[in-house]
């Protein structure tokens, strides 16, 4: 198979939709067909690439772990999603929807973020193209990921700290949505993941189908054809969208990694938030679970729906590793190939790591999603 | 009771059943004065029942009891807080119908909460549960008309009435699509944005109850960004009333008691009367 368009009413099998307040339906129904009519459009295509070529440095190299390897006893090869200009995948995403949104006359970014990562891509892709960028976090990732919000208002957006619920990723989308409701004739909401209301799953994905364009090739280049694995971390799950789209038609396993503390696919029911209905961790009730991860950009209850699917028909699995796990994963990338992945990616890695039995002999190839030096203040703390 | 001829222009089918919310409504309005719809925060304090039934005293026509949702985006600060404190205090959704079973608040009763709460429920058992509390409205403002059918299909064999919200950004299209599958009321929103008291009434919510009122025979009430009585009486004018929020909310979480609230309540209703 390949990854499919969702139906109309903007379903993947049972998940998806378009959960949003009245006020916002003829919003969402506009992005989508200007999405539609710009993908067409050759002129659009014809800008994003460049852009993605020249300014954010694609295509990003794979790169073969020799010494890992060996240790491991896997063949392991990583998509370099982390050489990237703001050191992650996000920018692909960014970069098509900014262009969208001003070819949709809006003036203004609105973006959430957890980590941080989709936040300086939206601040950088506002900076250049000249529009103005809103940025919501958690007050718990204001504190954790410094860095990053210091570097979204270096690059001129502002910075909005959620103060409500469990203060993490899951309560900026929150007022994101919020701002969005009273904005949305000059706001363009800039969502990070293949998650919220249609058409953001799909969108975003076929924005993040060019890193999975370039895995596959690169692994025909390197390993002859498709690996026999593929591993992303999840957390609403465009890193992993975007890479498993490149193989959904081959013979490859594909694996999704989901932090312990937020396993929406592993430990969630379908529930409805944030637009989408989708695997949800939620109470008996419907009230929505925190999330607890030391992953600023995994914490998330919810998980995209196309994740979801992809979980039901059986076509990708979803596993779930601890934070020790991951602490174990970051360090180990780091003394054995002379790189740093960012926390999220070394929870693909923190699984690759235990599964290294099973794997044996295998080509596994790991999305390494973002670098680490936002992750370096926080795991100083936890090491030093 | 079936609907009675409508306005001028506007085709009214004479089997539809009109529910206990819309006929207290009609009701109101027949007699040549303006709704008044109030929400109170269920689960609220101990006595958030005796709230409500302290605010049907006052002149609420119907009350809309809010459930109590983690993640509540259409909400501002002010209900946030109060769903929180409500939640903290150990809230959930049968608890909240349980106590609306138990004691007669005196008037036609809607919950107002999120689409999750009645998804994880179960849509039958949701409404089965709401019509046991003697609850018949429900509102669910993440559940645009694109998602509303399953439960719109469950609620017309429960009996419930669901109330549609209609945003100042609909096309003129949407509008009658809108009122043509809503009951008990049509919730024209008020503004651009979530609920909270603001200090002047938006231009918008004039602009969406007349053009509601252009296309219904359904009551068209205003609500989010109504805080004050002026601006209920204003936004009145266009309408047939209005749905009071924060502004009582606010009361509630400042422990202004069953009497303060109501007072607040009695407010409004003057101003309406007048
Ligand atoms: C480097 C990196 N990887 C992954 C993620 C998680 O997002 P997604 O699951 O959408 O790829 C984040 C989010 O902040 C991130 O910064």
């Amino acid at each position: 198979m390949t990854l499919q368009e969702p139906t109309p009413d903007g379903r993947f099998g049972e998940f998806g939709g378009r959960f949003v307040p009245e006020t916002l339906i003829p919003a969402v129904l506009e992005l989508e067909e200007a999405f539609r009519e710009a993908w067409a459009d050759p002129t659009f295509r014809g800008e994003l690439d460049a852009l993605l070529a020249d300014y954010a440095g694609r295509p990003s190299p794979m790169t073969e772990c020799h010494n890992l390897s060996e240790e491991l006893g896997c063949r392991l090869l990583l998509k370099r999603e982390d050489l990237n200009h703001t050191g992650s995948h996000k920018i692909n995403n960014v970069l098509g929807q900014a262009l969208l949104a001003q070819r949709m006359g809006k003036t203004r970014l609105l973006a959430e973020t957890g980590a941080g990562q989709h936040g300086v891509a939206s601040a950088t892709a506002a900076a250049l193209l000249g529009m103005e960028c809103c940025v919501y976090m958690g007050e718990v990732d204001v504190r954790r990921q410094e860095l990053n919000v210091f570097r979204m208002r270096l690059l001129g957006a502002e910075v909005r700290t959620a103060m409500s619920g469990s203060r993490t990723l899951k309560d900026a989308v929150n007022e994101a949505m919020r701002d969005w409701v009273a904005t949305v004739t000059e706001s363009h909401y800039c969502l990070g993941s293949v998650m919220g209301p249609h058409p953001y799953p799909w969108m975003v994905r076929t924005f993040h189908e060019v890193l999975g364009r370039e895995a596959r090739e690169q692994s025909e280049a390197l390993l002859g054809g498709p690996p026999d694995v593929v591993v992303a971390c999840v957390g609403g799950g465009s890193n992993a969208i975007g890479i498993f789209s490149g193989f959904a038609d081959a013979a490859t396993d594909l694996v999704g990694v989901e932090p312990a503390g937020g396993a929406a696919v592993g430990r969630g029911v379908p529930g409805v938030v944030h637009g989408m209905d989708s695997y949800l961790m939620q109470d008996e009730f419907g009230q929505v679970l925190e999330a607890e991860s030391i992953s600023a950009g995994l914490d998330y209850p919810g998980v995209g729906p196309e994740h979801s699917h992809l979980a039901a028909i059986g076509r990708a699995r979803y596993e779930a590793v601890t934070d020790d796990e991951v602490v174990e994963a970051f360090q180990m990338l780091s003394r054995a190939e002379g790189i740093i992945p960012a926390l999220e990616p070394a929870h693909a890695l923190a699984w690759v790591s235990r599964e290294r039995a099973s794997l044996a002999g295998k080509a596994v190839v790991v999305n390494l999603s973002g670098r680490g030096d936002k992750d370096v203040a926080q795991m100083m703390e936890i090491l030093v | 009771m079936t609907a009675a001829a409508g306005a001028e222009g506007i085709v009214v089918d004479p089997t539809r059943v009109i529910g206990p919310v819309e006929a207290a409504l009609r009701a109101r309005r027949d007699g040549g004065g303006k709704c008044l719809v109030v929400y109170v925060t269920g689960g609220l304090g101990a006595d958030w029942l005796e709230t409500a039934r302290a605010v049907a005293a006052a002149g609420a026509d119907v009350i809309e009891i809010g459930v109590p949702f983690s993640d509540p985006v259409m909400d501002g600060p002010t209900i946030q807080a109060a769903n929180d404190v409500a939640l903290d205090g150990g809230a959930t959704p049968l608890g909240i119908l349980d106590a609306l079973r138990e004691g007669d608040v005196g008037v036609p009763l809607a919950v107002m909460t999120y689409y999750n709460i009645a998804y994880r429920m179960g849509l039958e058992r949701f409404a089965e549960s709401l019509m046991a509390a003697g609850v018949s409205g429900c509102i669910l403002p993440d559940l645009p008309l694109e998602e509303a059918g399953p439960w719109l299909d469950v609620a017309a064999v429960a009996g419930v009435e669901p109330i549609l919200l209609a945003a100042p950004t609909a096309p003129e299209e949407r509008l009658p699509r809108i009122c043509e599958r809503s009951r008990g009321f049509v919730y024209g929103v008020g503004l651009l944005g979530v609920t909270g008291v603001r200090s002047e009434l938006a231009a918008s919510a004039v602009e969406i109850a007349t053009r509601l009122k252009q296309v219904t025979d359904l009551p068209v009430l205003v609500g989010v960004g109504i805080g004050t009585p002026e601006q209920a009486v204003e936004a009145s004018w266009y309408g047939d009333g209005v749905v009071v929020g924060s502004a009582i909310v606010q009361r509630m979480v400042d422990r202004a008691g069953p009497e303060g609230v109501a007072e607040l309540v009695a407010e409004f209703r003057v101003a309406l009367d007048a």
